[in-house]
């Protein structure tokens, strides 16, 4: 996305976030139904579980082929992750938390083909699906547990004259929560993504052309465990809420 | 990048197929991203709980159940293979007393044959030896009479050639007397 024009190099890191309609230019307009290039890479997102999880495990078999054995290694990462978080009473909620871990997890790996589209780079998609936890997790909180949901607030086990101080940081990071949860995914993602446009924007100036492709290389390779990562912390801080929720006592 | 806001363009967001600022925060796209993202993670999840987690659940649950099965089973054969052994062993136990006992046996059987060889063998041994002793007690009497007779016509026949008259008489007192206290 670099181009050498008259007065010189001009990036264009932030174009690959550009959503536009599937059959038109950048800057067509989007309405809510449109199919975009959002579209497309989530409806890929949504065929790579289908074809991990559906095809993949379609021999059923005691002794797994290769394919049902990947599946069955997610499957067993994210359930052991929730009963070891969230506790055994949890396990009723793992499909919502899966569904949420593979959402990101093949959305963030399919980000880094290149020419792609990330999804989870955009606030508009992290921001839901943090909300989304923050509020499920809070209705489940009272409804679990009625106003002693509140008692996540009140440090039991520090000096009483500390606690209403406590009481206010809790409430605060409380409220946060769901801010650093959607904009850590997509901060990393749009970070890791701009940052390969810039250094592809390098490569096309012959000097240093050989360390930016290093560079690409580098940053991809630190891309693709980003991509795993950031999956695994949203997964892991959305068992560590919902645990606050079950369980909101210190 | 510094063009101004085209008008015909719908979305302010770009201008000549370049965005401006963030696209992240272009507003114009909010309410598809988010309808997507919704239609994907629904879709996502009713794939999950409608086919893809009931048979991964089950097949991990028939994989445990067939895996404890099979180490109940190799537990059973062990066990098995433990009595077996136990058996063998007493089988071996039990032919090693009994070849004991035939062999004592046996060695029993032979030393009575042996006894009673032995014993017959004494009785022969010592009725030879009673009969030879009487022979030798016959051939001792028998010598000690000759040695008389010789004694008395030796002792006629020096009598006579010394020119004497032999008394049969007394020589035979003589000589029964020597012979006696011989």
């Amino acid at each position: 996305m670099a181009e050498s024009a008259e007065g010189g190099l001009v990036f264009h890191p932030m174009d690959q976030f550009i959503v536009k309609p599937l059959f038109g230019e950048a800057g067509d307009p989007v309405g809510m139904l449109t199919l975009t290039n959002h579209t497309f890479w989530l409806a890929l997102a949504v065929l790579s579980v289908v074809l991990l999880f559906v095809v993949g495990t379609r021999g059923r078999a005691i002794v797994p082929s290769r394919t049902q054995s990947v599946a069955e290694l997610f499957y067993g990462f994210v359930y052991k992750m929730v009963e070891d978080v969230t506790g055994k009473d949890a396990i009723r909620y793992f499909p919502y938390i899966f569904t949420l871990f593979l959402f990101i997890f093949f959305a963030n790996f399919l980000a880094l083909i290149p020419m792609s589209y990330s999804p989870t780079s955009m606030i508009a998609v992290t921001a839901v699906l943090g909300f989304g936890v923050f509020f499920a997790v809070t209705i489940l909180g009272f409804v679990k547990n009625g106003a002693s949901f509140l008692g996540l607030f009140w440090v039991s086990s520090a000096p009483l004259a500390l606690r209403p101080i406590l009481a206010v940081i809790e409430v605060i990071s409380y409220f946060v929560r769901p801010v650093s949860h959607s904009i850590r995914l997509a901060g990393n993602i749009m970070a890791g993504h701009a940052v390969l446009k810039v250094f592809a924007g390098f490569a096309a100036i012959g000097a240093v052309a050989p360390l930016a492709i290093f560079g690409i290389v580098g940053i991809f390779a630190l891309e693709v465990l980003v991509a795993a990562i950031q999956a695994y912390v949203f997964t892991i801080l959305t068992c560590v809420y919902l645990k606050d929720a079950l369980h909101p006592h210190h | 990048m510094a063009d101004p806001v085209d008008p015909s363009s719908a979305s302010a967001c770009v201008v000549d197929g370049s965005a401006i600022g963030m696209p992240q925060l272009c507003a114009d796209w909010y309410l598809n991203q988010i309808f997507w993202l919704l239609v994907a993670l629904v879709a996502i999840y009713f794939v999950l709980t409608r086919i893809a987690l009931p048979r991964v659940g089950a097949v991990l649950a028939e994989r445990s159940g067939t895996i404890s099965n099979d180490l109940a089973a190799a537990e059973d054969l062990k066990r098995q293979a433990v009595d077996a052994e136990a058996a063998y062993e007493k089988a071996l136990a039990d032919a090693r007393a009994e070849a004991q006992r035939i062999s004592a046996e046996a060695r029993a059987a032979i030393q009575a044959d042996l006894n009673a060889a032995i014993a017959k063998a004494d009785a022969q041994i010592a009725e030879k030896t009673a009969e030879s002793e009487a022979q030798i007690a016959e051939i001792r009497a028998g010598a000690s009479a000759s040695v008389a007779e010789v004694a008395r016509d030796v002792a006629g026949e020096i009598v006579r050639a010394l020119g004497g008259k032999p008394d049969q008489g007394a020589i035979d007192a003589a000589v029964d007397t020597r012979v006696k206290g011989s």
